[in-house]
């Protein structure tokens, strides 16, 4: 089967703090892989050299074959992997429908319209599908600023599917979500991203997340991946104790 | 080699005065955050009642030695005095807003400034050469220099020291060092802050003032002079990096060589060659030679 | 900026009954109104550039690119119709504006507005020395026709100005808010909000800052040919600091809700400059010093805000350079 994305002897130092140290990972595509580990472990500066923010040392990656290591994020995008933040990376001071129709216009950005209206061109439209795919319709118009955290996380997530990504990275999509919520907004971004069938990879620290949604976990330490395999296995793996979960025993 | 000694020379003696006054808007900056656009207003208005000092002075038919002395201690007395009113009553209105609303406002007060000293002292040129015989005429390297242009020398000299000194041996510069690095921290370890930001601005007001003071004997007090003052100290305090004591120095004597050169070479690039080295560390390393700001985007 | 009220149509009516109203106004006003089109003209484009995230403190640079390029231009071949000057004058505003804009927009913040500044005082010391266009005196030019048609009598000569200078600061105007509304228009405002995420949406940030720059630039150049042609006189002046000083000035009375607010505001500036030089010499600075420092203090969004929208906009000047300003950690 051949990978989605390819990655291979990733390295990534900041000083004398090693982030990456010859990180292999192949991902196959239609998988939902998450990424564990503790606060520093590598996992967020690993989703910014796949996304192309951090340039790495040394190492290959590779979506579909395409080598995309020394890309910006603005041409990675445009190749098919799309994120979401930890923190939402939101435009505060629009609509939650205008945030997504700058992403929309983002898909023919060479080609804006200085005389046609913002949310014209069938990108209301297509904004409010969006927005109504995490059942959050009614709050087009309303202000990001107006908006709560969570529903901002969502609203981040919204933005990445708008180019319907074959690789989408969601930074701990409900880290700030009430424990009740958890799940259902998980439920959400599931079936949100359904239609587009992408490939996710996600950040979590939430092991009960974990367990329930990922077909396959790699735990981080030290830039390095300690355990591969199902949910199931690596949550029981004494070094992913000893490092990740902190489980006693 | 003459020559050289000329070109340094004259480039020391145009660093000296720049030195201070520059020396002042990067302390503002450091301390306060504040790009003070009316800091040349200041430097203005120390040469202005230096002059009327020095000629009251000079009326009483008093020794220059005097003159020069009162004009120094009027203009410290009265610069601080304006800086902490302005800093208390006006500026603090401003705070917990945005760098650009402080530029703003000191540009207002520029604008102020600019009439303000038109009203008071009008629009013809004033001098004040008085104390510019104070040292008589030097002779150095087969040329005559007026004494009181080298003596501006260790004078800005000994402003630099105290200042670096008083900034870094003392634990009041310690605190103020503190402010311009993390003014958070500071706030949380129980610096009462707004003390140091009245008197830093105090005294950055208080360095114009008496940038314009030292100079006032040297040149024709009118309209006009505070603009060039700021524009030329902005780019001396961009080059050497906002904030920055050392930068202040080095970037003060980078113009005035700069100026001395063209001035003996190519009077066409004088100005031309400040603006581009400004414009050029922008460029090239936008915090300054001594970094303390951040800069760039993606 | 959006859903502004006046649609386009009332908008160029108001252009056309501003110009002919210039048929009844006494000579003196109609050079202040020309003057004030014009400085409103620069303003509008810093406002432009401002939903970026980015104000200019350099529009004196193309200020005077445009006034010296055209003043050279009518001198050695005779040029003289106000329209081609002004035409002159946007091109090379906007020329250079593209030439000068990708290096520029690298940069965020206080470092934008001081290289802005920088660039337009190198130009400035530049043209002081350069004795072939007059030094710090500059030169003269002859005065302005249209259409062949040459104006000997002052007043006719003031009112081809005027209603120039009125009708092409009204349509850049009415463009403007076209723009503001448009796809291209909010994508800027995004660029000013969250740069960071607009590359990740595959937007270049940088290649709509300096469209935007351009359009600022050309804006500028149009204005000092409009300056030039109404003093008959060119110097490096239009190039110096307090000339940008001025028009940011205006931008920021006018705040950044409002196209219209932008002409208030250029008018007002003019008014008190006018009267107060009237009425009591070497007083204009100072009032206009205090009116800008109320403004700060009790309007934070300009004059615009005082008929703004219903929905509330965050988008004082100050906040859009302190929200570009922000390095942002993914």
């Amino acid at each position: 089967m051949t990978s989605l994305l390819s990655v291979h002897g990733l390295e990534k130092r900041f000083g004398a703090v090693v982030a990456a140290d010859g990180l292999s990972i192949d991902i196959a595509a239609g998988q939902m892989v998450s990424l564990i580990g503790a606060n520093g472990a590598g996992k967020t500066t690993f989703v910014n050299m796949v996304t192309g923010y951090l340039k790495p040392d040394r190492g290959a990656i590779a979506l579909d074959g395409v080598d995309i290591g020394r890309r910006s994020p603005r041409r990675v995008a445009q190749l098919g992997i799309s994120r979401s933040f930890q923190i939402p990376q939101l435009f505060v001071d629009l609509t939650a429908a205008e945030n997504l129709a700058v992403a929309i216009s983002g898909t023919h950005a060479r080609a804006l319209s200085f005389h046609s209206p913002a949310e014209g061109e069938g990108r209301r439209e297509k904004a409010v599908e969006l927005l109504e795919r995490f059942g959050l319709a009614h709050q087009a118009d309303r202000l990001i600023l107006e908006l709560a955290g969570g529903v901002r996380k969502l609203v981040d997530i919204a933005m990445a599917l708008v180019r319907r990504p074959k690789l989408l990275l969601l930074d701990e999509p409900t880290s700030g979500v009430s424990a009740e919520e958890k799940f259902a907004t998980m439920d959400r971004v599931i079936h949100a991203v359904a239609p587009d069938a992408a490939t996710i990879v996600f950040v979590e620290h939430d092991m009960e997340i974990v367990s329930r949604y990922a077909d396959r976990v790699l735990a981080f330490y030290n830039g390095r991946i300690i355990a591969d395999g199902e949910p199931h296995n690596v949550l029981r793996d004494p070094d992913v104790r000893r490092h990740v979960t902190g489980r006693a025993r | 080699m003459n020559f050289i000694l000329t070109v340094i020379l004259d480039g020391l003696i145009q660093a000296s005065w720049l030195f201070v006054v520059a020396l002042g808007l990067t302390l503002v900056f450091g301390v306060l955050k504040i790009l003070n656009v009316a800091h040349g207003s200041f430097y203005a208005l120390g040469a202005y009642v230096a002059a009327t000092v020095v000629t009251t002075v000079a009326a009483h038919s008093l020794p220059p030695v005097a003159g020069f002395v009162a004009m120094l201690l009027s203009v410290a007395l009265i610069a601080s005095a304006i800086g902490l009113l302005l800093e208390r009553s006006l500026l603090k209105m401003f705070y917990g807003r945005d760098e650009v609303v402080l530029l703003l406002v000191t540009y207002a007060v520029f604008l102020v400034l600019e009439d303000v000293t038109k009203l008071v002292w009008g629009v013809n040129p004033i001098y004040a050469t008085q104390p510019y015989e104070l040292f008589g005429n030097v002779e150095f390297a087969g040329l005559y220099y007026v004494g009181y242009d080298l003596a501006l020398i260790p004078i800005s000299a000994a402003v630099g020291f105290s200042v670096w000194f008083g900034l870094n041996r003392t634990v009041i510069g310690k605190i103020v060092l503190a402010v311009i690095h993390n003014e958070e921290m500071s706030v949380s370890m129980g610096v009462k802050v707004n003390r140091v930001y009245a008197a830093a601005f105090a005294f950055g007001i208080l360095l114009a003032a008496l940038g314009g003071a030292l100079t006032a004997p040297k040149i024709s007090m009118q309209p006009g002079l505070s603009s060039d003052v700021i524009i030329l100290s902005f780019a001396i305090v961009v080059i050497g990096g906002l904030g920055s004591v050392e930068g202040a120095a080095v970037g003060a004597i980078l113009v005035g060589l700069a100026r001395a050169a063209s001035v003996h070479l190519l009077p066409q690039a004088e100005l031309f060659m400040i603006y581009l080295i400004m414009a050029a560390v922008l460029v090239f390393r936008p915090e300054g030679l001594f970094k303390r700001e951040m800069a760039r985007r993606i | 900026m959006k859903h502004d009220s006046l649609r386009p149509i009332v908008a160029i009516v108001a252009v056309i009954a501003a110009v002919l109203f210039g048929r009844v106004l006494p000579t003196w006003t109609l050079s202040l109104a020309t003057v004030a089109a014009s400085n409103a003209l620069v303003a509008l484009g810093i406002v432009i550039l401002a939903r970026t995230g980015n104000v200019s403190f350099g529009q004196g640079l193309f200020f005077a690119a445009g006034g010296y390029s055209v003043a050279l231009i009518a001198n050695a071949l005779g040029i003289t119709d106000a329209v081609v000057q002004v035409l002159i004058g946007a091109a090379c505003g906007g020329l250079l504006g593209l030439v000068i804009g990708p290096l520029i927009a690298r940069y965020s913040g206080i470092f934008f507005g001081m290289l802005t500044l920088a660039l337009s005082m190198v130009f400035y010391a530049a043209l002081v020395k350069t004795t072939a266009l007059g030094g710090s005196d500059g030169f003269n030019v002859g005065r302005p026709s249209l259409f062949g048609t040459t104006f000997s009598d002052p007043r006719e000569a003031d009112f081809m100005l005027y209603a120039i200078s009125v009708a092409t600061t009204g349509f850049a105007g009415i463009a403007a808010m076209i723009v503001f509304r448009s796809e291209f228009g909010l994508v800027s405002l995004a660029v000013r909000e969250n740069n960071l995420r607009v590359e990740y949406i595959g937007i270049s940030s940088h290649r709509i800052i300096t469209v935007n720059f351009a359009i600022a630039a050309m804006f500028a150049g149009a204005a000092g040919a409009f300056a030039l042609m109404a003093q008959r006189h060119i110097d490096p002046q239009f190039s110096y600091w307090t000339t940008s000083g001025e028009f940011v000035f205006v931008a920021v009375l006018a705040g950044y809700q409002s196209v219209a607010a932008v002409f208030v505001a250029s008018l007002m500036l003019e008014l008190v400059r006018s009267f107060s030089n009237l009425y009591l010499p070497n007083t204009w600075q100072l009032v206009l010093g205090m009116f800008l420092l109320a403004v700060i203090l009790l309007l934070p969004d300009g004059i615009g805000s005082l008929w703004g929208r219903k929905r509330l906009r965050n988008v004082a000047p100050a906040k859009a350079v302190a929200v570009a300003d922000r390095e942002v950690q993914p």
